[in-house]
């Protein structure tokens, strides 16, 4: 704002200001840096997927008999396959934490962590927070270790294995649109007690597609304690992870990525950080997330994920106006008596 | 009441016709905004509602906003559909060299000078009477300052700029004591985007 406006004649104010504004806006409209991060990632390449060609443009008939052979292979020979394999997992998940859901304690749970050693792995008692993409973020880390799970409960199909979820150990699924406090206080009293398992946290709040990070709720990083970060690419050559939960149900994404060359996905553990002395919550929480986004191959927005859903605060317009108006006055301050 | 409601680009005549009518814009760009369009279209029947302008953060913080998307949307509808899309966004597409030596006879560009001006006019003259009363002034300022200025302040500052630039006493600035004003500023600059990679 400041080049643009300011340029020749900081201190008052001409027609012609009204021009950045309307710039802004209609650039805006054109493309803007947030809503783009709620669909897909447009590739520079087309990944034989019909789903990723947005602009069908007919290269050539090779091309089209190679898509053709590929449609052959995933829905004929891939799928089968894999919805198989996908309905036999869950009926053996429910059944069994049904079962060891009975058990006291649950200690029979923790038996069943690895013994591989991995760099960096969160510990007991610590934080794990990551950038989100989609459900399978959770499937990707807990098959390399336990965590408890704070999250959006759902209905339908991941409803069901949430469920079965919370039989065997301590997770905390709340509502979105209810958020509060209360929540931040539970995960208080769950790393204060270091034989807990680490919490598996995602500070964005909802899913993004994968290209960038967007803001980290400050919540988590209030709590005090260890926060390992984690980062988590896909590689959008070989299928989309990214969950369109507003446009998509489970079982259609489901199916989506079932029929997709496959899924995957690099996940990169980083060493822990902790908030310092003379820091707050939210500039530890950008600092988290610019060590995330860097290691990701992702960009950094200020925007809030949640923008998916809600509007955007009225308070972000009168930033703009207050900024304006420091160009335009002069001294950049109100109230010296001045009339211009 | 079904199906899609046409946006006057679905034949090959459509988009000749849309080439001819608004030659500010090259084949690509519009695919690629009407993509856009689409993506904007929530309720999927092949136009805007303002509810889907609103929906765009970096606009809905803008001060003018409201300005802004009302530009889009012809007089009285609460509907703007692909043609209208495209018409108010030609106005900001850069000037090129090569266009200077078009065709002087053919309908002038929407984003000549001179049409770019008029959309800056526009956004100034509510009641669209080609003049910009103090009022009409007033009101663009405080949606520019919002609270942190004074309505004697802003009052001040609103007569100076009519006096500036009033040449036939009518205290109100008309369309070409707007061009006369604005005449070394950089309007192409100002008022162009570039909306392809």
């Amino acid at each position: 704002m400041e080049k643009e406006i300011a340029g020749q004649h900081r201190g008052y104010f001409s027609l012609a200001d009204i021009m950045y504004f309307a710039k802004k806006g209609c650039e805006a409209v054109a493309e803007d840096e947030v809503t783009q991060r709620f669909t897909s990632e447009e590739l520079l390449s087309w990944n034989l997927l019909s789903r990723t060609n947005a602009n069908f443009h007919r290269v050539s008939w090779q091309l089209t008999a190679v898509w053709v052979i590929g449609i052959l292979i995933r829905y004929c020979l891939l799928v089968p396959f894999r919805i198989f394999l996908a309905f036999f997992s869950i009926l053996l998940l429910v059944s069994a934490t049904t079962v060891v859901g009975q058990f006291p304690n649950g200690r029979w749970v923790n038996y069943s962590h690895g013994c591989c050693y991995r760099e960096n792995r969160p510990q007991k008692g610590g934080i794990c927070v990551a950038n989100h993409t989609s459900p399978l973020d959770v499937l990707i880390l807990a098959s390399d270790g336990c965590y408890s799970l704070v999250g959006q409960v759902h209905g339908g199909l991941l409803g069901l294995i949430q469920k079965s979820c919370m039989q065997t150990s301590q997770h905390v699924l709340f509502e979105r649109s209810e958020m509060k406090d209360r929540h931040l206080v539970r995960k208080r009293e769950h790393i204060a007690d270091k034989a807990k398992l680490p919490i598996l946290i995602f500070p964005e709040g909802t899913c993004i597609n994968n290209t960038s990070v967007m803001m980290f709720k400050k919540g988590s990083f209030e709590v005090g304690g260890i926060i390992h970060p984690v980062a988590i690419k896909y590689d959008p050559r070989f299928g989309d992870a990214f969950w369109n939960s507003t446009k998509y149900s489970m079982m259609t994404y489901s199916f989506n990525v079932l029929t997709s060359w496959a899924i995957v996905c690099n996940v990169w553990y980083l060493p822990p950080m902790v908030k310092e002395e003379e820091e707050d919550a939210v500039h530890f929480a950008n600092r988290v997330k610019a060590v995330i986004a860097a290691r990701g191959g992702m960009s950094v927005l200020p925007w809030d994920g949640g923008l998916k859903r809600k509007k955007v605060k009225e308070s972000f317009k009168e930033e703009q106006q207050k900024k304006y108006c420091q160009l335009v006055t002069e001294n950049g301050f109100m109230g010296n008596g001045n009339v211009y | 009441m079904g199906g899609k409601k046409p946006t006057g680009v679905e034949t090959k005549e459509g988009i000749t016709d849309m080439l001819f009518f608004f030659s500010s814009v090259s084949h690509s760009q519009i695919t690629r905004l009407y993509s856009r369009f689409t993506s904007l279209d929530k309720g999927e029947n092949g136009t805007l509602s303002r509810e889907d302008f609103q929906r765009i953060p970096e606009l809905a913080i803008n001060p003018l906003g409201d300005r802004i998307i009302n530009a889009f949307f012809p007089e009285g509808e609460d509907q703007v559909n692909f043609r209208g899309f495209m018409r108010t966004l030609a106005h900001f597409r850069p000037i090129e060299d090569n266009e200077k030596s078009k065709d002087q006879n053919g309908p002038e560009p929407l984003n000549s000078r001179s049409n770019k001006l008029h959309f800056a006019f526009r956004l100034y003259d509510l009641d669209k009477d080609d003049k910009i009363s103090r009022d009409e002034l007033l009101q663009v300022l405080r949606m520019m300052v919002g609270v942190n200025i004074s309505d004697e302040q802003l009052g001040s500052i609103a007569d100076r700029t009519i006096q500036e630039a009033d040449q036939d006493g009518d205290c109100a600035i008309s369309f070409a004591e707007f061009v006369k004003v604005l005449e070394k500023v950089d309007v192409e600059q100002k008022m162009s985007i570039r909306f392809l990679h």
